[in-house]
């Protein structure tokens, strides 16, 4: 379980996260919605200590990750896998050395144990023949799901990703989403889905958090999120109706 | 259109650049801190000597030769007469290269070459979350990405620059006998005549010196980009200037206490 308290973080004189206290359960996928600049990447990097709050703590599992050595750190970390924004991808490496990096450099896999596992990883998002192409030869889409790939090599206890969706055509935002949920489904991992695409909430989240002015504005589940009245809530919610071109709440 | 004015603060004019020698040096001190796992990056090390140190060669050849040929020529016009031996050639370029311009050359060139190349690679990784990603799976991004190039550059400048001395001397014989400024018997004689058996070790030293002070200041430049791709220019740049500003320095500082 990840749980944030009272977290404020400002950079210069500007502050982004007020007082954002959160609790991520076990086996859940948790979207953390808000309009862009409401501090949700902020959230999601101090998740993994790559942020520091400047009050406030992150516990995983019980462990206050702001106070333990670098080294225990980055032992924490490897529980977790992150789908960054861009993908991320080594541009020095094809799809197969960036999926197969974390495999060769966490774990004592033969070769030929790595090959297989790549493989595996490759056909999961559906991508089984991009192995030796190059990040910058793949779309945008492509270079998501390889990455994706990349974060559930090691099949991490929780997955982050940040705006999976975000830059994406509907059909392949779909897809993605489609992934989220069969990866889930078949390695049971908790995920933190950062977004602002109320679709992709819909799809494949099981609660909802809404980051507004520095802090967590609304919690709670995806029907409680149906039936809520908050104004704040209802405005970002319908601005995004009117985005994708359909009622969001119906989809 | 908006124009931003960037205020004048004196706390950060003068702040500043005793925060970038502590970032510096904290960097430094965390990826050698790394050095136990030297297993996790070892491949590292070999690629980055390949691009450090192979790929350099044909650009450094090329300046040590002209280098030691226009230094024979030089040489030759200003101070040779009928009251001065031929051999002084020799007994001016040889040192020259091997004290001087095979070092300065070389660092010249590779603070272009190599130095603004890392500055981008690890710009480009930063502003595309690629050092982040390498955080977030647990790895010291810091002890991976840095420890390589600056152990890379701590041994192959070296060898460029003996490299580079040999092909500039090699380069001032050639060009001095085809002219007829100097013959090769006496160009070698007069080589001979002044040569002291520390000059190429103090060469050696500078050219280690020079090595770390490149890829250590592009790999800082580099590491802590900011701001896109105008970010990555900017290091870029900087990295490579910073370099040159620090190879000057160090070039007199270790004049001074080891000659």
């Amino acid at each position: 379980m990840i749980e944030v308290e009272h977290i404020y973080k400002s950079f210069g004189d500007k502050p982004v996260l007020t007082d954002v206290s959160l609790r991520i359960r076990d086996g859940e996928t948790l979207a953390i919605i808000g309009r862009s600049g409401s501090g949700k990447s902020v959230l999601m990097k101090h998740l993994i200590g790559l942020l520091k709050p400047d009050r406030g703590r992150v516990l995983v599992d019980g462990i206050d990750i702001d106070t333990i050595s670098y080294d225990e750190l980055r032992k924490v970390r490897r529980q977790f896998g992150v789908l960054f924004q861009g993908g991320a991808l080594f541009d020095s490496m094809n799809s197969f050395e960036n999926v197969a990096f974390p495999l060769r450099t966490f774990t004592d896999m033969t070769e030929s144990e790595i090959r297989a596992e790549v493989e595996q990883c490759l056909s999961m998002v559906q991508l089984p023949d991009v192995g030796p192409k190059m990040p910058a030869e793949l779309s945008g889409g492509m270079r998501k799901r390889v990455a994706l790939a990349r974060a559930v090599a090691l099949r991490p206890r929780y997955v982050i990703y940040d705006e999976p969706t975000s830059g994406l055509d509907p059909e392949t935002s779909n897809t993605i989403d489609e992934l989220i949920k069969s990866l889930t489904d078949q390695l049971h991992m908790t995920n933190i889905v950062v977004t602002h695409d109320m679709h992709s909430v819909l799809t494949i989240a099981d609660r909802a958090a809404f980051i507004h002015k520095g802090r967590i504005h609304w919690v709670g589940t995806i029907e409680a999120l149906h039936e809520s009245h908050d104004p704040v809530l209802c405005r970002f919610v319908r601005a995004n109706e009117y985005q994708i071109g359909k009622p969001a709440l119906r989809a | 259109m908006r124009v931003r004015i960037s205020s004048f603060s004196p706390t950060t004019f003068l702040l500043g650049p005793v925060a970038a020698l502590g970032r510096y040096s904290l960097l430094l001190y965390h990826a050698f801190g790394s050095l136990s796992e030297f297993k996790v990056y070892r491949k590292n090390i070999s690629e980055q000597m390949m691009r450090v140190g192979i790929d350099s060669i044909p650009i450094v050849a090329l300046a040590a030769a002209f280098s030691g040929a226009v230094t024979t020529v030089q040489t030759a016009y200003q101070l040779v007469s009928p009251f001065i031996p031929k051999t002084i050639i020799g007994s001016i370029v040889v040192p020259s290269m091997i004290l001087e311009l095979g070092a300065v050359v070389t660092g010249f060139i590779l603070a272009g070459r190599v130095g603004a190349r890392i500055a981008a690679e690890l710009g480009t990784m930063r502003v595309t979350e690629q050092i982040d990603a390498l955080e977030a799976m647990g790895l010291n991004s810091i002890g991976y990405l840095i420890v390589p190039r600056v152990l890379a550059g701590i041994v192959m400048f070296p060898v460029l620059y003996i490299a580079a001395s040999f092909i500039g001397i090699t380069g001032g014989l050639v060009v001095g006998s085809l002219s007829g400024y100097v013959t090769a018997g006496e160009f070698i004689d007069g080589a001979r005549e002044f040569f002291q058996p520390f000059d190429p070790i103090f060469g050696v030293i500078k050219s280690l010196v020079f090595g770390f002070v490149i890829t250590s200041i592009s790999c800082y430049k580099g590491y802590f980009t900011g701001g896109g791709a105008e970010g990555v220019g900017k290091s870029t740049t900087q990295a490579a200037v910073t370099s040159c500003v620090y190879i000057l320095l160090a070039d007199l500082v270790l004049a001074i206490v080891l000659l």
